[in-house]
């Protein structure tokens, strides 16, 4: 199913065509609107005028973090703030909230983009969906909400929390759609099973899952513990919130909506783009953004991108499942190491989700990997030899995967946090 | 013919034990046999109960992680020389065994094994004439 024909089955040389004429008017907007770009691309001696195609692109200034830190709150609004009619921020981890400026028809642009990721994943204005991200200033729930409305689907605004209550309206709602963080999705399915419900009792068919991280383990824990088809959404504050990109019901790649957002794949070290197929950081430049437009943003999240044209139809460029973020990444005695990495690991031996935080230390000026792995019905065995023999096979698994050794320690159950929004899974003790 | 045991796993941190033990005791449950086998960082926890079913679901409750697992059970009579005679029986069909230990049960000793063949062991030592362990309510004092 797909809400915008015209434009997501584009062909790609009108696509580069429109994209070419928007990058031209984006770069014209921040020039005469933006203090902090019109300077950037003075300092770079370009003009407006100069710059009529993508592919010029690589020789225009990066936008990264800490330059809308800088020009916190309002500073990187290319229109004037009678024109902003919505304001949102994401809590961030360090230091001040990231804003988000929005006209009216910039709303109506996220719109757009979340009704497509909706028809995407099959869902349509017979649907219930049901909204289990934080509305509010973060952009997830109202993001979803919009875009759920439009299509005219029944919208209900649960939010996040009190999850026994929001299982009980999903029973008695019927909810068909549910739009969440895979870890809560798999928090749902946890407390389900602590309740006595059975997936069947739900009418759930469809799980629009976003906001971190998630393995293709995780998605099928996830398919196979709800009972419902599994998409990935792909989205953030900078750029609109959710909706940037969005996987079809052939699960193989992220669509990006490229009439809005253009994407690059650059290396993270030379920031030079890498041909299509190649992991790199993920940058995007809006094309059409009035409040708040922003030029090649770093997003720090990794991926890979083709061209090849989808089964669904979609010409739309794909990202491949995210491998992490170039900041969620630790470098352990010099190698990259990424959580997900440890999270392939343990799904592959566990039958059920496995529960896991990673503390890096240092002691004798060694970097140290410790992993607590909580004890499950695949991590248990009666006998002390089995016990250890399954703990040498963790040790000698997550050994190949990584490139380095980490020590193992079994726990009991619960003792690793859980949490309703993004999971933290690393300590790095080495940063006090 | 086999008998329920329940094995838990337990971090070596302070109150564990005492913490089961608190379950077990509020909910009535009474213990014939408790044996651990430990390591450096965590440790086994392995008990025969006289309500199995009702100790697994509190302990499942309170958050451990707590299994069953099936093992033989056995009594031999209360005299020295009974334990040696039992294992020369094993001994001659080759068995592995994993871990036994053993405990008073109304005035004889009974023993509990695990082996990489309970099922076989089973059958030899009735054959033997020994009298097997199979309910667990048997352990109501």
């Amino acid at each position: 199913m797909i809400w915008n024909e015209h434009a997501e089955c584009m062909e790609r040389e009108q696509l580069i065509k429109l994209q070419n004429e928007r990058l031209h008017t984006m770069v014209s907007r921040l020039y005469y609107n933006v203090p902090f770009y019109r300077k950037k691309l003075q300092e770079q001696g370009i003009e407006p005028d100069d710059i009529r195609s993508i592919n010029q692109l690589k020789d225009l200034p990066l936008t990264i973090k800490q330059d809308l830190r800088d020009n916190y709150p309002f500073g990187l609004f290319a229109v004037p703030q009678s024109e902003v009619v919505r304001l949102h921020a994401s809590s961030g981890t360090t230091g001040k909230p990231t804003v988000g400026g929005y006209t009216r028809h910039d709303l109506e642009t996220w719109s757009e983009v979340v009704a497509r990721s909706l028809y995407a994943a099959g869902v349509d204005h017979n649907d219930v969906v049901h909204v289990s991200y934080g509305y509010g200033l973060f952009t997830g729930g109202l993001g979803i909400h919009q875009g759920a409305q439009k299509i005219g689907a029944t919208v209900i605004p649960a939010s996040g929390g009190n999850t026994k209550k929001q299982l009980q309206i999903m029973h008695d709602f019927g909810s068909t759609v549910l739009a969440c963080t895979p870890s809560y999705a798999l928090y749902l399915a946890e407390t389900m099973k602590e309740i006595g419900m059975d997936p069947s009792e739900l009418r759930l068919r469809r799980g629009i899952f976003g906001a971190e991280p998630w393995t293709e383990e995780m998605r099928k824990e996830i398919e196979q513990k709800l009972h419902i088809k599994a998409l990935d959404i792909y989205g953030l504050t900078e750029i609109i919130g959710p909706g940037v990109a969005m996987e079809c019901e052939h699960q193989h790649g992220l669509h990006v909506f490229e009439d809005h957002f253009l994407p690059e794949i650059l290396n993270p070290q030379t920031l030079q783009p890498v041909p299509y197929g190649e992991v790199g950081e993920l940058v995007f430049t809006t094309l059409t953004k009035e409040g708040m437009p922003l030029l090649r943003y770093r997003t720090r999240d990794l991926t890979s991108m083709t061209i090849e044209k989808c089964t669904c139809g979609r010409t739309m460029a794909r990202l491949h499942k995210f491998m992490g973020r170039t900041d969620d990444m630790l470098i352990i005695r010099g190698v990259n190491v990424f959580p997900s990495q440890v999270e392939s690991v343990l799904l592959e031996m566990s039958e059920t989700e496995p529960h896991y935080l990673l503390i890096v230390d240092r002691i004798n000026n060694l970097d140290v990997l410790e992993i607590l792995v909580e004890v499950n019905e695949s991590f248990f065995s009666d006998e002390i030899r089995q016990l250890e023999a399954l703990t040498h096979k963790i040790k000698a698994n997550i050994e190949s995967t990584l490139g380095i050794s980490a020590k193992i320690k079994l726990v009991e159950p619960k003792t690793i946090e859980r949490s309703e929004g993004k999971a933290k899974r690393v300590i790095d003790k080495r940063l006090h | 013919m086999l008998l329920k045991q329940l094995s838990l796993f337990l971090e070596n941190k302070t109150g564990r034990l005492s913490e089961v033990t608190r379950v077990l005791s509020e909910n009535h449950i009474n213990i014939a046999a408790f044996s651990i086998a430990d390591t450096s960082d965590f440790g086994i926890l392995r008990m025969i109960v006289d309500q199995t079913d009702v100790a697994l679901a509190a302990l499942k409750q309170q958050g451990f992680a707590v299994y069953t697992t099936y093992v033989v059970g056995f009594v031999i009579t209360n005299q020295p020389g009974n334990l040696y005679q039992a294992l020369q029986h094993l001994d001659s069909i080759a068995i592995e065994i994993e871990y036994l230990y053993a405990f008073a049960h109304n005035g004889d000793a009974a023993t509990v094994i695990k082996t990489n063949d309970n099922e076989l062991t089973a059958n030899t030592l009735k054959s033997f004439g020994y009298h097997l362990l199979e309910e667990s309510e048997q352990f109501n004092e």
